[in-house]
């Protein structure tokens, strides 16, 4: 097994460690922006039930921050344990991106989320407020230093190499390079639309099995209504950033649509086994034409295929591949489900009592993990088919390992496969508790103001 | 104006945020390490006296690791590989110490052992790495020695120490936060530690000197000798008053005092260490970034640390005072 060198491992490790995390970032940017606009009508409105709303998600998210918490530490040293040469090497660049995610994002995010999740009575509800929209906030800035950070690993700009060091020049076009705008509004648009989804979906589900009432019918709908916008606009936020990707980086693109000669009039492929040795598919099944069209906006346009570039600089084509269409298939399958809910629920408006049926309850609940595995997706699209190189184009991700062996490398992702796997069981075991539990019934007559403890409303 | 030496102003940064790490992350930490010796029932008004902050703690090790990298790469790029797997143990023990947070409460049945354990051996063997990282950093690393050429007996011996340290501070945290027989247990377990802990301060500035002569020629050659001596000494004073005060029941001033031991020392460390980012090997002018780099992050380090510093203290402000018991946050 000479293939699994230390490299491949070194890699496999911090695909899985990364892969790890990233689920828990996309839940909890989406659910603080949630639990923000929750807070915000309970204080507007006064109605008791978006307290227990946000008192119900705010278990969730609690759970799945600190999960990001810790398996976020790990990565910020996992550039020196296990690509030393990279970091030596990008250091200049990638560390001042990343320290200013702590300053800006990370602090902030823990300075305020004990008063977010511990301050109920220790603070006033204005100043709770703020905490949950610091929280917020930070999560956002975060995404926005590290896609800053990952993009220019993609579309690398703003610097000069001076003996193997990248060495910043112009900060601007290192931190705005080519691929970030997009790539920054396709993942947080990405967040926001899983958390839409997982919030539809826990609701609906708590609807079926019965443990939770008007509390679960309101957060539906804002799942559902905010899916029905965000689906559709990232849809279009993925083909922009598909063009971007067409113009830098073409040989990801060729992968990811399984083309192997530059050619005029492409189809899309729908489905293909891609093989690499004989470079060409086998048992397609395409449309004519189609993929001209999307990148270029001409049915006879030229779209650039793999065997452009050496067999060395080409990434894994079936796995990009494959990952893409999962990606784009969730895609439209939330549009769908998004839209039929949105349209029964605003039926329901007009013509009154009735509510969702229970097939669509069920799809919603169904739907509930769809937009983790399509963010694993299309990062598996975004950073397999980025490879054979570590920063796009300039250097190779076997010449950014850590001078450390095989065995440390095996030893240490033997060890976080066991831990994380452990972990997630544990994370699922007491988020299906909890959403199990159902949100709280309210007490008999009591005045809104008795969830806050002391009643400082 | 004339142009200000970079290297030494992020040496400085830095250590700073190794610092508030060090201390504020240390008795989160040291509060595992006691944890198992602790009755089961307290076990949960311990982890509260720190569950709304020790994020926060935890971010300083962020920037540390971060600014490290931004500011000496060369130095980030050196050292985590040598000490592969005591920082790989070191971060699975910290994210279990830290799910440990979250799960604890939420566990009713038999699981909540399965978090005690999570957290006691997380605090502990993170705390243990920390000091055997420490320990080879000022040992100089030795280039492909192999993957287990941190296990020195020097090394082994400050990663106790470390652990003794930092299981003094969280003691000490917990004579400020509660009251009743958990601080009078706490009190009983700082006193005991205040020994322990000068012994392992006495024995690494006895030992440090003995096998490196350039550290001995540091501190020992005169008048250096005079010079430095307050530092040593003021160690040895703050020992004593820590002893008193936890004596006459003080409440504050033991912690406070156990700060001023840690700070005095990491200031010994620098003294000797000075003016290496890889001791004996490469120094921080040697490691340091571009200047183009070191200026875009100090910016914002200048402007950012203070605010950060502002609402960090009313995040402790506001969870200030005695956590009572039966008292959880959850």
């Amino acid at each position: 097994m000479e293939h699994f060198d230390a490299t491949l491992l070194a890699r496999i490790q911090f695909g899985f460690t990364i892969g790890f995390h990233i689920l828990f970032p996309t839940f909890t940017i989406g659910i603080a922006g949630f639990l923000l606009v929750v807070e915000a009508l309970w204080l507007k409105t006064g109605d008791a039930a978006w307290r227990r709303i946000y008192g119900f998600w705010v278990r969730l998210f609690a759970l799945a921050f600190g999960m990001g918490v810790v398996s976020g530490v790990v990565l910020s040293y996992q550039f020196g344990t296990n690509f030393s040469a990279f970091s030596q090497a990008t250091g200049d660049i990638l560390g001042p991106l990343m320290g200013y995610e702590v300053l800006t994002a990370f602090f902030l995010e823990a300075g305020f989320l004990g008063i977010m999740l511990f301050g109920w009575d220790k603070v006033g509800p204005r100043l709770h407020l703020l905490a949950t929209a610091m929280v917020a906030v930070g999560t956002v800035i975060s995404a926005f230093w590290i896609l800053a950070a990952n993009s220019w690993m993609q579309t690398p700009a703003g610097f000069v190499l001076v003996s193997g060091r990248f060495v910043p020049e112009d900060w601007w076009a290192i931190v705005f390079n080519p691929s970030f705008p997009h790539r920054l509004a396709h993942m947080v648009t990405a967040a926001f639309l899983t958390s839409a989804f997982a919030v539809a979906g826990v609701s609906a589900w708590q609807l079926l099995r019965g443990v939770a009432g008007d509390e679960a019918r309101r957060a539906l709908a804002l799942g559902v209504v905010l899916a029905a916008i965000l689906a559709p606009l990232q849809v279009f936020l993925g083909d922009q950033h598909g063009l971007n990707v067409k113009e830098h980086q073409p040989v990801k693109v060729a992968a990811m649509e399984g083309l192997w000669q530059t050619a005029r009039g492409v189809p899309l492929v729908l489905f293909a086994l891609p093989d690499m040795a004989a470079e060409k598919n086998h048992f397609e099944i395409a449309i004519p034409k189609l993929t001209s069209l999307i990148l270029t906006h001409d049915l006879d346009g030229e779209v650039k295929g793999l065997t452009e570039v050496p067999p060395a600089d080409r990434p894994n084509v079936p796995i990009v591949f494959f990952a893409f269409r999962v990606m784009v298939g969730i895609g439209f399958l939330m549009v769908a489900v998004a839209w039929v809910a949105a349209w029964r629920l605003w039926r329901r408006r007009l013509a009154g009592s009735r509510w969702l049926p229970n097939w669509l309850l069920w799809a919603l609940t169904a739907m509930s993990p769809s937009g983790f595995i399509a963010v694993l997706a299309g990062w598996l699209v975004a950073e397999v088919g980025r490879q054979p190189f570590v920063v796009y184009g300039l250097m190779r991700t076997a010449d950014a390992v850590s001078p450390v062996t095989r065995g440390e490398v095996l030893t240490s992702l033997a060890l976080f496969v066991i831990v994380y796997v452990g972990l997630l069981g544990a994370f699922l075991w007491y988020v299906a508790r909890l959403i199990n539990r159902g949100i709280e019934a309210p007490k008999e007559a009591a005045p809104p103001g008795i969830a806050w403890h002391g009643g400082r409303a | 104006m004339s142009e200000l030496d970079l290297p030494i102003i992020w040496a400085g940064i830095i250590a700073f945020a190794v610092a508030m790490y060090v201390l504020l992350d240390g008795f989160d930490l040291g509060l595992g390490i006691l944890a198992p010796f602790a009755d089961t029932r307290d076990r949960a008004r311990i982890m509260a006296t720190v569950a709304p902050v020790w994020d926060g703690n935890e971010t300083w090790l962020v920037l540390g690791g971060g600014g490290l990298l931004a500011a000496f790469p060369v130095a980030y790029a050196t050292v985590l590989p040598a000490v592969y797997l005591p920082i790989i143990l070191m971060l699975i023990a910290l994210v279990l110490r830290g799910v440990a947070f979250e799960f604890h409460p939420k566990a009713q049945g038999r699981d909540r052992g399965l978090w005690d354990a999570a957290f006691a051996g997380g605090s502990t063997v993170a705390a243990l790495m920390q000091g055997i990282v420490l320990g080879r950093f000022v040992e100089g690393f030795d280039a492909a020695a192999g993957p287990f050429a941190w296990a020195t007996p020097f090394a082994l011996m400050t990663g106790l120490g470390l652990v003794a340290g930092y299981a003094l501070l969280g003691a000490c945290w917990l004579v400020l936060k509660t009251d009743g027989h958990l601080q009078a247990w706490a009190r009983d377990w700082a006193m005991r530690l205040v020994v322990v802990v000068l012994g392992f301060v006495g024995v690494v500035s006895l030992w440090t000197p003995l096998a490196q002569p350039a550290i001995a020629e540091r501190w020992f050659a005169w008048p250096r000798l005079l010079l430095l001596s307050p530092v040593p000494l003021a160690t040895v004073a703050a020992g004593a008053q820590l002893w008193q005060s936890l004596r006459r029941g003080r409440e504050l001033a033991p912690f406070l005092l156990t700060v001023a031991i840690f700070l005095l020392a990491y200031l010994g460390l620098g003294i000797s260490l000075w003016p290496y980012a890889v001791p004996r090997a490469i120094t921080i002018w040697e490691a340091a970034a571009s200047p183009s780099s070191l200026k875009f992050l100090l910016v914002g380090v200048v402007i950012l640390i203070p605010i950060i510093l502002a609402y960090t203290a009313h995040a402790y402000w506001v969870f200030r005072g005695k956590v009572a018991e039966g008292e959880g946050y959850h």
